[in-house]
């Protein structure tokens, strides 16, 4: 794996590199403080890229190489993104993207309709049992799955929901409204309200300072909850494992059953192709958006 | 210091002075209306979605499973347990064929009950020492300014993005017999059918997948902390580690309560990782089972059996967080209405 950790080693070394050198008229012992920092931080991203690394190389290598070990790209081939959305083998990947799709946004619009106005009174208003609106919402977001699924499962059998699109999305509302409402309303919080107040007085009406003022303000605290709420129902699983049909199966379902040519031997190669494929969009949204996600995180302080 | 202000990092700003009030001045009795109509439609869909359920699993654990009879070999519908099917999990109590209660047969799905409970404490023990360790770790190196410390805050946000199911899939690759992990290791552990194995291939892939959530948490903290605190203890001597220990530690203590508490509770309701990367059994069959895997593989053997089992997941899980806000003093509730009022606690 060395020469994996190289081209990664060099990077940092690179990134740990300049400041040796502006710290070189300090003492030798701020230097090694700089290096071991700079070592540790290799450590740290090795450490978390490292699996994903091997999953996107697995994924691009000949099915015939799967436990191939060479650490960098070999026997280089696209079949295993084609296997991944074939539908030879019973597998629905493209269907299930789209699901996946579907099922997130309806989630998401839903817990933003609610959630925003519980949010904003959670955040602006003063009123008595905020402290246990604030405990049930808290309590909910840390509510196990697996204590709705019982009754769901016998409820939405016996009205036939079962593998319906409905059947998948209200359980999710039941972690995505709890999360919307806890992150917004930390958003919220620290909005500089005070220039609702100062559009008011240079002559706006209500209606203007909540468009011209208000909106922008609040809009990327919206965008980055919807991201929180829509990460949190695309990785879901537990529910939709048990609720879903091959048709409206999420992309976490399709890829945990995901079946290859030959019974009993799993088709590593196609499976993290489809990892990939399910990842590498997530991962270019967190990275784009990354400074508004973390601070939405921590706000929320619930796992998304 | 509060706890609240790791949930939000920076509201210190607000503290101290009221909140000015937008518009109309209104009274508190108009606020509380107001607020009243705006969050009434939330409460109203999160007793739909969750205190329905939870209600009508209370209300089916205690109806027996439909069956036959045994005494008449007829197909019966439930009627009235009692506690019957609590007493099945807690004390492995099955119906004989006369009628009577008898002790479960090994194979019954009531006799791996407590071997669930161990399994779900031991992994969520061992899986939260290890990411609060590798997640304080990790944060205080993000915490020290160097070039490329955004590039190691990106990094750091890839496995909290990936699906929790494509990382069981991807470290049941890693994992396999002529896997890289064996490769490495020079070995060929069966890391995902030996018991402990699999036990601790479990545990690998949630610390990674969840060190770095944690680290973010830890990092809000840690950034709370002012610099000249730093700064005075140098100035009286202290060490590195006198630093850490008398300074960091103690005033990081709320923040990593917090973040400890909401780390627990998610592990205490594990399940995708156990059920993709060890087939939900691993080994034994039940090595890697917990409570939640548990309620699911009896879902279809009897409604009201897995309603009871919810049930009581859901009360353990209640109670750790009860005990943990107790004893540990996070009380996370009033320090996010301290913070709400923009009150410093």
């Amino acid at each position: 794996m060395t020469a994996v950790a190289g081209p990664a080693a060099a990077t940092a070394e690179a990134n740990a590199l300049p400041r040796t050198q502006t710290k070189r008229k300090g003492s030798s012992r701020r230097r090694n403080a700089g290096v071991r920092t700079g070592v540790q931080a290799v450590v740290i991203v090795l450490w978390c890229l490292l699996p994903f690394y091997w999953m996107v190389v697995t994924s691009f290598r000949d099915v015939g190489y799967t436990f191939d070990t060479t650490p960098w790209f070999t026997h280089f081939t696209w079949d295993n993104y084609a296997t991944a959305f074939s539908t030879n083998l019973g597998n629905h990947l493209g269907q299930a993207l789209l699901n996946s799709l579907i099922i997130g946004v309806c989630v998401t619009v839903v817990s933003l309709v609610f959630g925003i106005f519980a949010s904003y009174a959670l955040a602006r208003l003063d009123f008595r049992f905020k402290g246990i609106v604030l405990g049930i919402i808290l309590a909910a977001s840390m509510f196990p799955g697996v204590a709705l699924i019982t009754p769901l499962f016998q409820l939405f059998t016996s009205i036939g929901w079962m593998g319906t699109y409905q059947a998948l999305i209200i359980p999710q509302i039941s972690f995505a409204l709890p999360l919307t409402v806890y992150t917004l309303s930390s958003f919220f919080r620290e909005m500089p309200w005070d220039l609702e107040e100062a559009a008011r007085i240079d002559g706006c009406t209500q209606a203007q300072a909540f468009r011209k003022i208000i909106l922008p303000l609040a809009a990327p605290a919206v965008f980055t909850t919807a991201i929180l709420a829509f990460i949190s129902s695309w990785n879901e699983f537990l529910i939709s494992s048990q609720l879903s049909s091959d048709a409206t199966q999420p992309v976490t379902v399709a890829i945990a059953s995901f079946t290859g040519s030959q019974p009993h031997q799993e088709p590593y190669t196609a499976v993290m192709a489809a990892g990939t494929i399910v990842t590498v969009p997530l991962i270019i949204l967190v990275l784009i958006f990354q400074r508004r996600i973390v601070a939405g995180l921590t706000a929320g302080g619930v796992k998304g | 210091m509060s706890a609240s202000n790791v949930v939000a990092p920076s509201s210190t700003n607000q503290s101290g002075k009221p909140p000015v009030r937008a518009g109309i001045k209104k009274n508190r009795r108009q606020q509380s209306r107001w607020a009243l109509y705006l969050i009434i439609p939330t409460l109203i869909l999160l007793a739909v979605v969750i205190g329905y359920p939870v209600v009508t699993a209370i209300v089916m654990s205690f109806q027996k499973d439909a069956g036959l009879d045994p005494a008449t070999g007829l197909f019966v519908q439930g009627g009235f347990a009692g506690f019957q099917n609590y007493a099945h999990w807690l004390f492995q109590q099955c119906m004989g064929t006369d009628g009577t209660t008898i002790a479960c047969p090994p194979g019954n799905l009531g006799s791996t009950f407590w071997n669930a409970v161990f399994v779900t404490f031991f992994f969520t023990v061992t899986t939260v020492i290890l990411e609060t360790v590798l997640g304080l770790w990790f944060a205080l190196i993000m915490n020290r300014a160097f070039r490329g410390r955004g590039f190691v805050r990106a990094a750091i946000l890839v496995p909290w993005a990936i699906p929790t199911a494509v990382t069981a899939k991807l470290w049941f690759f890693i994992f396999s017999v002529a896997g890289i992990a064996n490769a490495i290791l020079g070995a060929h552990i069966l890391w995902t059918s030996d018991e402990w194995a699999s036990r601790f291939a479990v545990i690998i892939a949630d610390t990674w997948k969840t060190t770095p959530f944690m680290a973010l948490l830890i990092l809000a903290g840690l950034q709370l902390i002012p610099e000249d605190v730093y700064e005075a203890a140098k100035m009286d001597g202290a060490s590195t580690l006198q630093r850490f220990w008398r300074v960091t530690m103690p005033l990081l203590k709320p923040a990593l309560m917090v973040a400890i508490l909401f780390r627990v509770l998610d592990a205490l309701r594990i399940y995708d990782l156990p059920a993709i990367l060890t087939g939900g059994g691993g080994g034994t069959g039940h090595a890697t089972t917990t409570l939640s895997i548990l309620v699911i593989d009896q879902i279809r053997q009897g409604f009201n059996s897995a309603a009871a089992l919810s049930t009581i997941t859901f009360i353990i899980i209640f109670l750790v967080a009860f005990i943990f806000v107790r004893i540990l003093g996070t009380n996370v509730v009033r320090t996010q209405e301290a913070q709400q009022k923009g009150a410093k606690e």
